[in-house]
């Protein structure tokens, strides 16, 4: 069933960026890129609500300051650039994938039995895509989900976030150094220069 | 069966031993003779001041005297169990959460032994009420103090898993849970070793002491079995106190992992 709410982030303030304005239709997807420490990971951080900040984000109707922090991200869910797995094996992080998921990604069903500490950082990405999606949440916020993977696993990887993407109107903004991913999947792009988000236009606008 | 007296000449015999194993280190160059002497000077001091306090103690026998008496220890295994923390809540925390948590159980439990079980007349009576207390303080203190740090030091350590758990929508108590459980474990080990050990591998030294006092071993087996029970209640309602303000203070009510609340390491 699609989401449908949209995600709106009024005057949200962290770290040297001015405040950042903006609203995502369902199944939009925004492409953020800018140097590294320009403070891209902690606007996401702020959206997410995990670490102090300025202003306030809506999903639909929903204030961020008027539900519990763990609502909040439940449904606003971040997956961080570099994932991190407390529990032996790989199953008893996502007990709910769907194994369309995990074929989609190049896995197989086993890979619920496989041990955690012998995961590659390729396999520990997608997975923790996998383990993100697996908790329903209403919107995403992802954080350069392709670094670790080569090009052929980055296609596959892109195109089944797309498909999800759609499928379940989730809002997205989605963190990317790579011009040619970025005009792959992105609907808008905004480059951070200096202290600002800055509206880019290219041939996919 | 009296008491056979001890006096100082006897104790400068046994002091004089120790000044000899001091010799042999520092002929051995192990480097131990300075602060064994050092350690062995603080147990006569601190142990002759106490003695002082208690003799006076004993024959006031007041109840507002035993309360400052109690008051005192407490406020210094509060200290003490901040010291002994690697990375330590800022801003107080961690001396009120210790403090307050061995006050809860160590008071409570002495109290609740003194009235209910034992029934000294009058119930505070510094006999029983202050070596009681003390027994009680400095397990608890340990336990509290172990608990604490192996808290506090693993959130450090382990941020980056507590954040993603945060992540994925977990409550506060989900996302730390793995490391309250250590934790307490590690505040409560010493005692349920201690009680596993007790009478095989060791004589508990208030055991041996009630014995060269002249006490029958029943009675005395009894009181050391009352002891270490009332000793693990006090070390585990209190580490179970610190654990969970310690633990709730680690995240604001954005239910977001503050470990800008902790203290660097010293």
């Amino acid at each position: 069933m699609p989401a449908n709410d949209a995600l709106h982030l009024d005057r949200l303030r962290i770290g040297d960026l001015d405040a950042v304005s903006l609203t995502l239709a369902p199944g939009e997807i925004l492409c953020l890129s800018g140097t590294s420490g320009s403070g891209k990971s902690r606007l996401l951080r702020a959206v997410a609500d995990l670490e102090p900040h300025d202003g306030e984000a809506w999903l639909g109707g929903t204030a961020q300051s008027s539900v519990a922090g763990h609502q909040w991200r439940a449904r606003v869910m971040l997956v961080p650039a570099e994932s991190h797995w407390w529990a032996d094996t790989v199953g008893e992080h996502l007990a709910d994938a769907r194994p369309a998921d995990l074929v989609a990604l190049g896995f197989t069903p086993e890979v619920l039995d496989w041990q955690v500490s012998r995961l590659s950082s390729g396999e520990q990405q997608r997975l923790a895509l996998v383990r993100a999606l697996s908790r329903e949440p209403s919107a995403l916020l992802l954080d350069e989900p392709t670094a670790n993977l080569d090009d052929a696993t980055t296609r596959r990887v892109e195109s089944w976030l797309k498909a999800r993407i759609r499928e379940r109107g989730w809002p997205v903004i989605w963190v990317a150094h790579d011009p040619a991913q970025i005009a792959r999947v992105a609907d808008h792009h905004r480059h951070i220069v200096g202290h600002r988000l800055v509206k880019e236009v290219g041939e996919w606008a | 069966m009296g008491v056979i007296d001890l006096a100082w000449w006897q104790l400068a015999l046994a002091a004089m031993m120790v000044v000899a194993l001091a010799g042999c280190t520092v002929l051995a160059r192990l480097e131990m003779g300075r602060s064994l002497l050092v350690a062995a000077a603080r147990t006569v001091i601190q142990l002759s001041l106490v003695g002082l306090v208690l003799e006076a103690l004993f024959s006031s026998a007041r109840l507002y005297w035993v309360a400052l008496m109690a008051l005192g220890m407490l406020l210094i295994a509060g200290r003490e169990v901040m010291a002994r923390q690697k990375r330590r809540l800022i801003g107080g925390w961690a001396f009120g959460i210790g403090t307050l948590a061995m006050f809860l159980s160590s008071f409570t439990v002495t109290v609740l032994t003194l009235t209910v079980i034992i029934g000294p007349d009058p119930w505070y009576r510094p006999q029983y009420a202050i070596p009681l207390l003390g027994m009680m303080l400095g397990n608890t203190m340990t336990g509290v103090a172990l608990a604490l740090d192996r808290l506090t030091d693993t959130a450090w350590r382990q941020r980056a898993v507590i954040e993603n758990r945060l992540m994925l929508g977990q409550g506060w108590q989900e996302a730390i849970g793995d490391i309250r459980r250590e934790a307490m474990r590690s505040g409560m080990m010493p005692m349920i070793n201690a009680m596993a050990a007790a009478g095989v591998v060791s004589l508990p030294g208030m055991m041996t002491g009630q014995m060269l006092a002249g006490s029958s071993p029943a009675l005395a087996v009894k009181y050391q079995i009352l002891v270490m029970f009332t000793i693990t209640l006090g070390t585990g309602f209190g580490t179970l106190a610190a654990v969970a303000a310690g633990s709730r203070r680690l995240f604001d009510g954005r239910e977001r992992l503050r470990l800008d609340r902790l203290s660097p390491p010293r």
